[in-house]
């Protein structure tokens, strides 16, 4: 049986063989249904570090780790540091343990965030469709595009994954199929510099054998509930009347047995807009004192205040998120009676917030966020009592002022000044 | 305890009471109503340890004694109970039960005893004056709107109430509610006994319960206060609560004084085309504009989600144009208090706090802040 296929290095046909007749490459890809299929998870392999190792040649055949220091976690290990069994968020002794010769390197966010931006436009070219992820991974849906490209999505995604390493200098993973869930399926299967296909006649047949864990959204928590009813495997859940799940877990359960066959009909959202804006850092030593924390706090705070007048937005709801040293997470929230995005008030939410939690847990991170988002000119309205809110937007305004020309380190706040602490990672 | 009282007596004073206690108690005995028999008659009484509500009705007692109800419950049953109906409670039986007794229906229900029921020692109060209802209502009513209800500032979740010299001179007692978007104020010549009334901040809560108990015009209520108490009786009915203990701020620097800017208008017109407007505004954003020029305001809202909205009014204006814009809602909340036909704004720029009031009269007056438009 002859099914369609190119080569993934010149983008001739290659309907059999296992080597391009054109080049001679071994990158083919071939499935039955590979003209058909429109809908793409597009995934950077190894961002972080192959940002890094794209700007430093001498880390190229070195495992190379991006993370905090000794106490952080990892946030991006390359593919060499992978092969020693180093993971992501994965404690930073524990990768050093099985990777000393590792190279560890702290994240540079704005760097990441360039190549980040440059693929993103790459692939807002292909289609309108782009539905980010995260920095480094979205969804595509490339479905009419063939007449403007001239190609199938297939081939046009191909020819994008060869211009990114061009152009931007790092890899791509490419899955294609019938939709976001199995797309997302197909990315991870092929990694690194791979393009994977699971077409939707296959799906099942795919699905069957992995664990329910398998399907996104199923954490731990809900795993465990489904193996307690005796579905262990996604074939488990293919056996199941849709009815039986739908009564059993809800909504969920109709959900689930859709995906357990490959059906998911979520349409690829263009332009999710922020609906939060965050930053936090894990310590590297687990701290319970009010002020390391507070002081960490201050500075996060600033980060997102930044982040909101940068973007034109402000926000309501101050979060504050801590993760104490057993792993346990606390959120805490409050509304503010207007929207701010000046870091002296969603700092004095957080630090509020945070003098309620400080009962000797010992803590390993700390996070605070802005969320009920709305134009800046909605914010910080001025008060007919409390003039503070007009001071502290002069104030902030002329903070910014001196640190966008002088730099970050021009201006700091006294509370800033004895901080013995550390961040290493952002979010 | 034995007591027959009749069922719309024991209904009105219990609607009085019932509405002191909260829905919700982690205090058993705070849900309750205390219910006393004496030779005066019944005597209701409910708390929520900041706020305390007595009320005696006329009442045959058989014989004198006193326990505690599920208040709402008590009112709920009084409340289906047939019109005209006499009502026989009787408590001290067997298992601390109350039987509430009507025509041929009959209840039983659980007590809690009355010495664990909560008393809100009022102290000695340092003044006590008296005021027609319809008056000391007018000041609560004008001001009520503007309290705030922002935790943070607690000093604002009340009503400043206070003595103080108005403009011609005599001493007045002056209600101030702001929650920094709006502030309101009214006053009326100072009460008999009311001269060197300390300054206190009576609580959204009881402001609201103090507006039901004046419902009735022509009655006198009898104010007392303390630094730390009110209490205000209507007839049979005493009504005590705690202080907000804070500083109210200094109000008077927020009224504008200085603004040069006057627009006449007429209030209803007004009020009618604030509400058409912002009829497409969207939930968040309640800003309306206001243009205007000679003899002219043009009313506007953009809401980039549905669609704009314009309107135009005549209006008493000689002063400069001015673009200016306000929350909707604010502005409807301050022109139904007005009084009079014509409202007077009194306006310096864009971004300053404007000033309303009737054009006719003095003893009210209303500070917005306007919005960026």
């Amino acid at each position: 049986m002859n099914a369609p296929g190119f080569c993934r290095d010149c983008l001739s046909d290659a309907p059999k063989g296992d080597r391009c007749p054109a080049c001679g490459s071994p990158r083919l890809v071939r499935h039955g249904e590979l003209d058909t299929l429109s809908v793409a998870h597009v995934d950077c392999d190894a961002f972080f570090a192959a940002v890094e190792k794209r700007d430093d040649p001498s880390l190229v055949d070195v495992p190379l780790i991006i993370g905090g220091g000794k106490r952080g976690v990892v946030s991006t290990a390359c593919y060499i540091a992978r092969i020693k069994g180093v993971r992501s968020a994965m404690p930073m002794f524990k990768a050093l343990a099985l990777c000393p010769e590792a190279v560890v390197l702290k994240p540079n966010m704005e760097k990441y965030r360039t190549a980040g931006r440059q693929v993103r436009a790459m692939m807002q070219q292909l289609t309108p469709l782009v539905e980010p992820l995260s920095i480094d991974e979205a969804f595509l849906d490339l479905s009419g595009t063939q007449a403007l490209h001239g190609a199938s999505p297939a081939r046009t995604l191909a020819r994008f994954a060869q211009a990114v390493e061009k152009e931007v200098g790092i890899t791509v993973s490419v899955g294609l199929a019938a939709n976001k869930f199995l797309a997302k399926i197909a990315s991870d299967l092929d990694k690194p510099r791979g393009f994977s296909v699971l077409g939707q006649e296959e799906a099942a047949a795919f699905l069957a054998p992995r664990p329910v864990t398998f399907i996104w959204g199923v954490g731990a928590a809900f795993g465990g509930k489904l193996a307690k009813d005796g579905f262990h495997t996604i074939a488990d859940l293919q056996r199941a009347a849709p009815a039986d799940l739908a009564r059993r877990y809800g909504a969920e359960g109709l959900r689930l047995s859709r995906l357990a066959f490959g059906l998911d009909t979520r349409a690829v959202e263009p332009e999710r807009e922020a609906k939060s804006v965050s930053a936090e850092t894990t310590f590297e030593r687990d701290m319970g004192a009010l002020r390391p924390l507070e002081q960490t706090l201050y500075a996060l705070s600033e980060e997102v205040s930044d982040r909101l007048k940068h973007a034109g937005i402000a926000g309501r709801a101050v979060t504050l998120k801590l993760k104490s040293a057993d792993f346990r997470l606390r959120t805490r929230s409050r509304t503010l009676e207007a929207p701010t995005c000046l870091a002296a008030r969603i700092n004095g939410a957080a630090r509020e917030l945070l003098a309620k939690e400080v009962d000797g847990t010992l803590f390993r991170l700390i996070g605070v966020g802005v969320s009920d988002l709305c134009p800046i000119a909605d914010a910080d309205p001025a008060d007919l009592v409390d003039t503070s809110t007009e001071r502290l937007k002069a104030a902030e305004g002329a903070m910014d002022e001196l640190r966008a020309r002088f730099g970050r380190g021009a201006l700091t706040r006294g509370i800033l000044l004895d901080a013995t602490t550390d961040r290493r990672k952002k979010k | 305890m034995k007591v027959t009282v009749e069922r719309a007596e024991l209904l009105k004073s219990l609607s009085h009471v019932h509405r002191v206690v909260e829905r919700r108690n982690t205090i058993p005995i705070l849900a309750n109503v205390l219910i006393k028999a004496g030779k005066n008659g019944l005597e209701l009484k409910a708390t929520d340890l900041d706020l305390e509500v007595v009320e005696i009705v006329p009442a045959e007692t058989g014989q004198a004694g006193a326990t505690t109800v599920p208040a709402h419950v008590l009112y709920d049953i009084v409340r289906k109970l047939p019109e005209g109906a006499q009502v026989q409670l009787e408590a001290g039986g067997e298992r601390g039960t109350l039987t509430v007794k009507a025509s041929r229906a009959r209840f039983s229900l659980q007590t809690l005893p009355e010495a664990d029921f909560p008393d809100l020692a009022a102290g000695e109060f340092s003044h006590t004056f008296k005021v027609k209802g319809a008056d000391f209502r007018r000041l609560v009513d004008k001001t009520q709107f503007a309290i705030s209800t922002e935790e943070t500032r607690y000093y604002l979740n009340g009503i400043y109430l206070h003595v103080t010299e108005g403009a011609g001179g005599k001493s007045m007692l002056r209600a101030v509610a702001t929650d920094g978007h709006r502030l309101a104020q009214a006053e009326l010549e100072a009460p008999a006994g009311a001269a060197g009334l300390p300054g206190v901040i009576v609580p959204r809560k009881t402001v609201a319960e103090i507006q039901k108990l004046l419902e009735d015009k022509e009655a006198e209520a009898t104010v007392s206060l303390s630094t730390t108490k009110i209490r205000v009786q209507v007839g049979s009915i005493v009504l005590t609560s705690k202080l907000i203990d804070g500083t109210f701020p200094d109000y008077g620097r927020v009224i504008p004084q200085g603004n040069d800017k006057t627009l006449i208008v007429d209030k209803d017109e007004f009020a009618a085309a604030v509400d058409r407007v912002s009829t497409v505004s969207s939930e968040r954003g309640r800003a309306v504009k206001l243009s205007l020029a000679e003899g002219k305001m043009t009313l506007s809202v953009t809401n980039p989600d549905s669609g704009s909205a314009t309107e135009e009014l005549e209006v008493d204006y000689t002063a400069e144009p001015l673009d200016i814009g306000f929350n909707s809602r604010y502005l409807l909340d301050i022109t139904s208090q007005l009084e009079g036909d014509t409202a007077e704004l009194k306006l310096a720029d864009p971004g300053s706090p404007t000033l309303v009031r009737d054009s006719t009269r003095t003893d009210a007056l209303y500070v917005l802040m306007p919005m960026r438009v």
